[in-house]
């Protein structure tokens, strides 16, 4: 316990308490439960998105193209739906994991076989996924009258008090704590990005293991483009421009170190709740939502720079020298 | 990134038992076959429209890539020392805002300029001082940075657009020099020059190189490593500055999504002129040839009607696929 109070997740869930606090003071109407709950349901998106980001973190590597996945999967979803709305939910559910899975895949796999460094490749199949939206959509925007009333209501349908989008959210976060924790692949993920040399002495395919990472981190986008779109029930070419930014940002504050190898769970929760309790703040305080980008920006800045900073001088002494041994 | 220099073993250089002649180490260089490509674009275009083969069009097709390639050469000697700057396009937005509340005052043009030059600078030595003095990852740094100068003119700006530039001020980005001939071109070949005896003619252009090849050895060789790339931070500023400088004078106004997704074509140019994405090899000529093989690839494309964000298709599928080709073939010849 005392390993937890004086950890990075104990200091932010300070940080986040005293930002609700903050908030509390001068509108006591935003930390109603009710308003709480609709806060988590608008950082569910970033949520989702973000564990994905962070087992590629994990792994030194970075996911840029997980917004135009989003958008991409979202589009053929809400085009699909338009066209056939008597293909049924569960398999447009399936089509949406199954196709963000491949767009990570084909990261994953130039990430590996041709070890072209990850944020290349991932620049490249950002604009190339978003170009392939407007290529298919031929530039028109899918509206709400066009899709189904149980492709648009599933996310929103509220379930034991919360909207299933919140519950989708959850349940990927509770497989992550255990995903990451207790399998072989989740702890393949830690090893690979701390110490690739030594993982691969430990028999890990440091390649492979990022593959894998980049294939969660595209299924998890590719499920969000299918919420995504029917929560907000429009699809069009922009949809998530720059998101990619905020899900980075997300971790980065979270404490996922973007060296490799370091960072948990709870605290990419507690980065993405941060930076949705900013964005939904702002405009009830009275700022200008055009803030929204320096801050962002600015809390990336301030992050990394406190990670570096507490990391150093962070070395175990793993062998003490014998005291007063001549 | 993910430099394990594990899997990199499987790509191991191949060591000649001697060097081939000059002439043959030409021909088989990556600025030649880089040639070929551009000249094999240009007959291409000039037989797709009929509107290509004009004096007046090929000028015109020059400004799809002068404003870019001018970052491009600062980013190549970036690139080249290990470090990299996602956040030029986010520093364009920012100086283009910073001369556009300036002119509000009915500034003259040598001011605007100044400013222009001056909030490049700026924000340079912000990502520089970020990098090399706190010791942080100059990706994500300025990956935080390329939100954070794009958000200030945002915030400056919101949905409001900066125009009423002095009459002057058209000339950097409309004028020309001599017949078609634009000033913006003149500029590129000057700055082109300049890259090129700064790079490959002096001891600080050896000192980017030794940087990038092992900062270790460089460091223990005498080199100040913290001050170059400081400097190299400065200098991607400040040709952002200029860059902008350029754009704002040509669209003679300024909106906070200037420039937008800038800084992914700059990186592609650099990648397509051969200069290694991890560092330490790559030249100024190769970046010159990227530049004209991306100016006419977009300028073909926009003469058969294709829109804009098709074409960033093809600039994203040129960026993997000119440095996936050579890796594939390595693996290939290898089996």
């Amino acid at each position: 316990m005392s390993g937890f109070l004086r950890s990075r997740e104990a200091l932010l869930t300070l940080v986040v308490l005293a930002l609700l606090g903050l908030i509390a003071g001068r509108f006591p109407a935003f930390v109603a439960p009710g308003n709480l709950a609709g806060v988590f349901n608008d950082t569910a998106p970033l949520l989702i998105l973000a564990l994905g980001q962070t087992v590629v973190i994990l792994t030194r590597c970075i996911d840029l193209s997980v917004a135009a996945n989003l958008a991409l999967t979202g589009m053929v979803c809400a085009m699909l739906n338009a066209a056939a709305p008597d293909v049924p939910l569960a398999a447009i559910l399936a089509l949406a994991v199954a196709m963000g899975a491949v767009m990570g895949a084909i990261n994953g796999l130039l990430v590996w076989t041709l070890a072209i460094p990850p944020i290349v490749v991932t620049l490249g199949t950002m604009t190339i996924y978003r170009g392939l939206i407007f290529v298919i959509s031929g530039g028109e925007w899918v509206n709400s009258h066009q899709m189904g009333a149980s492709f648009t209501g599933f996310p929103r349908a509220v379930l034991l008090g919360l909207p299933v989008m919140s519950w989708i959210a959850l349940a990927i976060l509770a497989g992550f704590f255990l995903f990451v924790a207790r399998t072989p692949l989740g702890r393949a993920f830690y090893a690979v990005g701390g110490n690739p040399h030594a993982a691969v002495y430990a028999g890990l395919n440091v390649g492979r293991t990022q593959f894998w990472a980049f294939v969660v981190s595209g299924a998890l986008a590719g499920l969000t483009g299918y919420l995504w779109v029917a929560r907000y029930a429009v699809a069009y070419v922009d949809i998530a421009a720059g998101f990619e930014l905020e899900v980075v940002a997300a971790c980065v504050i979270g404490g996922i170190a973007i060296a490799g190898g370091a960072g948990t769970i709870l605290g990419t929760l507690l980065g993405a709740l941060f930076l949705g309790i900013l964005k939904n703040a702002l405009p009830v305080i009275g700022v200008s939502p055009f803030w929204q980008m320096a801050i962002s920006g600015a809390a990336i800045v301030v992050a990394i720079a406190f990670n570096s900073r507490s990391a150093l001088g962070r070395g175990r002494i793993i062998l003490k020298r014998a005291e007063g041994a001549a | 990134m993910s430099e394990t220099g594990l899997r990199d073993s499987s790509l191991h250089r191949h060591l000649p038992d001697r060097l081939e002649g000059r002439g043959a180490r030409l021909v088989k260089s990556w600025e030649s076959l880089l040639l070929a490509v551009a000249i094999a674009i240009f007959v291409a275009n000039s037989f797709a429209s009929p509107y290509f083969l004009n004096a007046w069009s090929l000028s015109d097709a020059t400004f799809n890539f002068t404003e870019k390639a001018m970052i491009a050469f600062a980013m190549a000697m970036l690139i080249i020392a290990g470090e990299i700057d996602l956040s030029v396009a986010g520093i364009v937005a920012l100086a283009s805002t910073a001369m556009g509340a300036a002119a509000q005052f009915e500034v003259g043009v040598p001011v605007l300029i100044l400013v222009g030059l001056g909030t490049g600078l700026l924000c340079g030595a912000f990502n520089g001082i970020l990098v090399t003095g706190m010791g942080l990852p100059s990706i994500v740094v300025t990956i935080g940075t390329m939100s954070l100068f794009r958000g200030i003119s945002y915030i400056v700006l919101g949905d409001q657009a900066y125009r009423g530039y002095p009459a002057g001020f058209s000339w950097f980005g409309q004028g020309y020099v001599f017949w078609v001939i634009s000033f913006e071109l003149v500029l590129f070949a000057i700055l082109a020059l300049i890259y090129y005896v700064v790079l490959h003619r002096t001891s600080f252009g050896r000192t980017v190189y030794a940087i990038g090849n092992n900062p270790t050895g460089a460091l223990f060789s005498g080199i100040r490593v913290a001050r170059v790339k400081f400097v190299l931070f400065l200098l991607t500023g400040l040709m952002s500055g200029v860059a902008a400088i350029c754009l704002t004078s040509r669209l003679g106004s300024t909106r906070p999504s200037i420039a937008t997704a800038w800084e992914l074509e700059v990186v592609t140019m650099v990648v397509l002129g051969g200069i290694n994405i991890l560092g330490g090899s790559g030249t100024i000529p190769g970046v010159v040839i990227a530049a004209f093989v991306m100016g006419l690839v977009t300028f073909g494309l926009g003469l058969l009607n294709v829109p804009g964000i098709v074409m960033s298709i093809f600039i994203g599928a040129l960026l993997i696929g000119v440095i996936a080709l050579p890796r594939l073939w390595t693996l290939w010849r290898q089996r």
